[in-house]
Formats: C-alpha cells, structure tokens, sequence
C-alpha cells in the first residue's frame, strides 16, 4: 500500500441548499472511503483565503488570488495500491460533479 | 440529550456527554435570565448542546477516543458538522434513548441499578430526587449509579439494536426495569407520597417508545404497555380527596382515566399475538378484569382466580399467591382466602409487607373475628412505610374496634 494526497479544487456552493446536498455527498462518501479502508488521513477542508508568505523577504499578501476554481479547497490522505488505484478512488469524489478536479498525488518518500 | 451525546462521543466517555448537558443548561439559565425564555427552550438547549459537543470534538479530537462506531467521521471537518446535525434529528433522538435504555440494563447490573440508572440518564432524576422516590440515602444511590456508570464504560458503544443475538434477553430485561419503575411509583415505598405518579409516566414514556420501534414492539411489550395504561387509568382514584389511598373496592370508578382505560384495551388486544404468553400478558389481562367491571362486586373474580393460576405457573411469588388469595376470598368467601394466604409458602418473606397483615385483617373482619382482625392491622401499621399507608391502616382499625363494641 502506498500513500496518496488528494488535492481538492473547485467552486464551492453558492446557495445554502446546495451546501447541504453537496455536504451529504460528502459524507456519504467519506463514509464509503473509510468503510473501505482507503483513508489514512481524512484532513480537513479549507478556507478560501489566507496570507501568501513569499521569498527570502518573507512578504506577506493575502491570498491566494487564483481563479476561484484553482484554489484547492482541501486536502485527504489515501492509502491505495498504486497511483491507478488512487485515481481510481478518486473519481468517486462529489466535486467531479460541480466541475472542480481532484489532484492525487502520491506521497514522494525522500530516501537519504 | 445525554443518550445522543454518548452515541456521539462513546459510552466511555458518559461523563463527557453529562457535563455537555450540564453546561447547556447552565448557559441556559445565564442567557435566560437576561433576555427570558426563548419561544421554543427545549430546540434552543438542544441546539446549545450540539454546539458544546462541536466545540469539544474540535477541542479533544486529538486527545481523546470518540464513539468508535461513528469511526473518523468526527475526526474531520468534512464530515463533523453534518454527522452531528444528523444525529440531532428526533428520529435519531428517540434511536438513540432506545439503545440508552439497552445499555442500561447491561446484565452485569442488578435491576435496582438498571432501573436507578434509567431514572438518572433518560429521565433526569437527580440523585436525591432518585434516592427519594427508593427511600435509600442520596450517598447509596451516588455509589450506586457511579459503580454502574463504570461497567457501561466497558461497552464503548450503545447497545446496538439491529442484529445483535443478546437483544431477547436484553428487551426482557428491560421490560422488567420498566416495570420496577413503574411499579415503584405505583405502589412505592416513597415516604411523602404514597403514589409516585412521575415514575408511573416516565415508565409510561419508555414503553411508547418502545412500541415505535418494530423491532422491540414485541408482543410482552404491547402486554406491558397495556398493563401500564391500565394501572395507570386507576391512579385518579387511588387517592380520595383528603389525599388517603382508598382500596379498589372503595374507588370512585368514575374518576377513572377512559381514555387510558381505552388506550391500554387496544394495546392488550395488540398484544395477543405470537405464542408467547408472559406475565405481563396475564397481569394486564387482570387489570383489565378490574377495570372493565362496573363495581367492586360485579366483578369477575372466578376469571381473575384463574388468571393468578396462570401467573402462578409462570413464576410464583409470595405476592402473587397473596393477591391470588385476596381475588380467591372474593370468590369463595373469606374463609377459603385465609386458608389460601396461610398455604403460601415462604410467607416469612410477606411477613414484613404491611398489606400482608392487612389481607389477613380484612378477611378476619369479614369472617365476624375484630379482635383478631385488629391485631393484623396493628402488625400492619407497624410495617407502614408512608403516612398514608399509615392513616388507611389506622381507619381499618377503627373499623374492627368500632364493630367490637
């Protein structure tokens, strides 16, 4: 078994009725990906916006200000086989609905 | 609101879940006392509850163990705030003071402690109010609900209803600390009253909800249930209007509940299904003897005689074979009720029951003896554990003396 993060980008809910549709796909599946052994970490969902901290300066802006839809609004950690696996586990994640991505990426293991 | 916050955060995290309670009670008490009750104050310290628990799960997840169950669910803010909202649904309210009631009555338990246990959780009985209505010290019942409080932590879930082989055992188990609760507070030994008539409800309010889930909806329940009603249509009239218990032959039966009196028909007629016949099927069938007679003497008392046969069979106790014998006197005449009292055995154990002597007074005043007579309601009097069991004994003595003279 290998580990995997998956990345969550999308447009979040406008309306307070599809809020609670969408957060009881999430829940179901959640429930489905613990069921199943999958998750490692369930992480956490994030807010939209913070503070960028940038170079040897240490600038601080606040941030980030991507397109709405590339601003990764959270983040799980998986246990799959392999990276197929992993994808293969994604693609049940509700934000595929609303046109957002998920991105996996497998944990890189720094040997030393 | 205690038996939601242990399914959410474990049963061995019970006192976690009481002190939640309390603290939505106390903010209560605070917010209220500024801007006055809100317009619907059980929704508003339900929803300061949830928000407590949100707050301690946010707080603790990393340092504590919640309900294994609900898994890592409430780890995570992707699915804690609508897994919490769900479980404050009332229909996952009423499934989670069912299971309560299950993990109560843990088998590990006596059944004082199962029952005092039920009372604390799911009624809300203080330990005060709990050692009052069991005329046991407030220090007794702590020790006792803590000791018990211990062996549920063992369990870390609630009792799980659906599937489990230990629930026939279990749903007997609780049928019978429903109906010590109930039974105490009809015929309790409670120093300042002696008809508890909260216990009755609360026992009342535990059985409908198990009657609203088909899984324990179960013939003895229905029986049970119906027993309740029936019992509890009396209570009116239990009591005369100087407060004094008046016995079933000198009721106002007109003060009787028709609706209950109703309500517990239809449930005893539901209950006779399966082929199961328990206790309570025969105790309610009694009852309903009772009740559906229109005075003490138009009875049918040769149908309850043999109804009692029946329970004997079951499960024989002294104070069945006592109140089999007091129906028997009615039915043959008082001198075939004493030989019936005299042939119970272990009545040592009756011995120190007041109504024992009382039994064996009236069927001696019926058989023209007062002066034996009144030395039972003496013997009676001296066991008398309220004033009015006290003052109904005493009016029975004055009868016997009155007759002497």
């Amino acid at each position: 078994m290998s580990e995997f993060t998956f990345l969550f980008r999308g447009t979040p809910p406008t309306s307070p009725e599809e809020m609670q549709k969408v957060m009881e796909k999430w829940v179901a599946w959640f429930k489905e990906l613990g069921a199943k052994g999958y998750i490692k970490d369930p992480g956490h969902p994030l807010e939209r916006t913070g503070k960028v901290v940038k170079g040897q300066q240490k600038i601080v802006n606040d941030g980030p200000y991507a397109e709405s839809k590339d601003i990764v609004g959270g983040y799980t950690l998986i246990e799959a086989r392999d990276l197929d696996h992993a994808v293969e586990i994604s693609k049940g994640c509700p934000i595929l609905d609303v046109g957002g991505s998920v991105e996996v990426r497998p944990i890189r293991i720094l040997d030393m | 609101m205690v038996a939601v916050l242990t399914r959410i955060f474990g049963v061995h995290n019970l006192s976690l879940a009481e002190d939640v309670v309390q603290d939505a009670f106390c903010r209560a008490l605070e917010v209220w006392s500024i801007r006055g009750m809100p317009e619907n104050p059980s929704a508003w310290l339900i929803a300061t509850a949830k928000n407590r628990a949100l707050d301690v799960l946010r707080r603790q997840r990393t340092a504590r163990t919640f309900a294994p169950e609900l898994g890592r669910l409430l780890e995570t803010e992707w699915t804690l705030a609508p897994i919490v909202q769900e479980l404050f649904e009332p229909e996952a309210i009423k499934d989670d003071q069912l299971r309560m009631m299950f993990s109560c009555c843990h088998p590990r338990l006596p059944e004082e402690a199962q029952v005092a246990l039920v009372l604390h959780i799911l009624c809300g009985f203080s330990t005060s109010e709990i050692a009052a209505a069991f005329v046991s010290s407030r220090a007794a019942i702590e020790k006792r609900i803590s000791r018990a409080k211990k062996v549920l932590a063992g369990s870390k879930t609630l009792f799980d209803l659906s599937g489990s082989a230990a629930l026939p055992a279990r749903l007997s188990a609780v049928h019978r600390a429903l109906y010590l609760l109930f039974s105490e507070g009809y015929h309790g030994a409670s120093p300042e009253s002696a008809v508890r008539t909260d216990l009755c409800h609360e026992a009342m309010r535990l059985a409908a909800l198990l009657l609203q889930n088909p899984i324990t909806a179960t013939p003895a329940t229905y029986a049970l249930s119906a027993l309740m009603c029936l019992d509890a249509a009396r209570l009116p009239g239990r009591l005369d209007s100087a407060g004094n218990l008046s016995s079933l032959f000198d009721q106002d039966r007109s003060l009787w509940d028709r609706q209950l009196l109703a309500e517990g028909q239809k449930l005893l007629e539901l209950s006779a299904t399966g082929s199961e016949l328990t206790a309570y099927h025969l105790e309610a069938a009694i009852a309903f003897a009772h009740t559906s007679a229109p005075s003490a003497e138009a009875t049918d008392w040769a149908a309850i005689v043999s109804l009692y046969d029946r329970l004997m069979a079951i499960g024989r106790s002294p104070i069945v074979a006592l109140n089999r014998a007091i129906a028997v006197a009615q039915y043959q005449g008082p001198e075939r009720g004493l030989e019936e009292i005299r042939a119970i055995p272990g009545s040592q154990r009756l011995a120190l029951y007041p109504f024992y002597h009382a039994a064996l007074g009236v069927f001696e005043l019926r058989s023209s003896r007062p002066a034996i007579a009144a030395e039972h309601f003496r013997a009676a009097l001296a066991l008398a554990r309220n004033p009015m069991e006290r003052h109904f004994l005493e009016n029975r003595l004055r009868a016997c003396e009155g007759t002497d003279t």
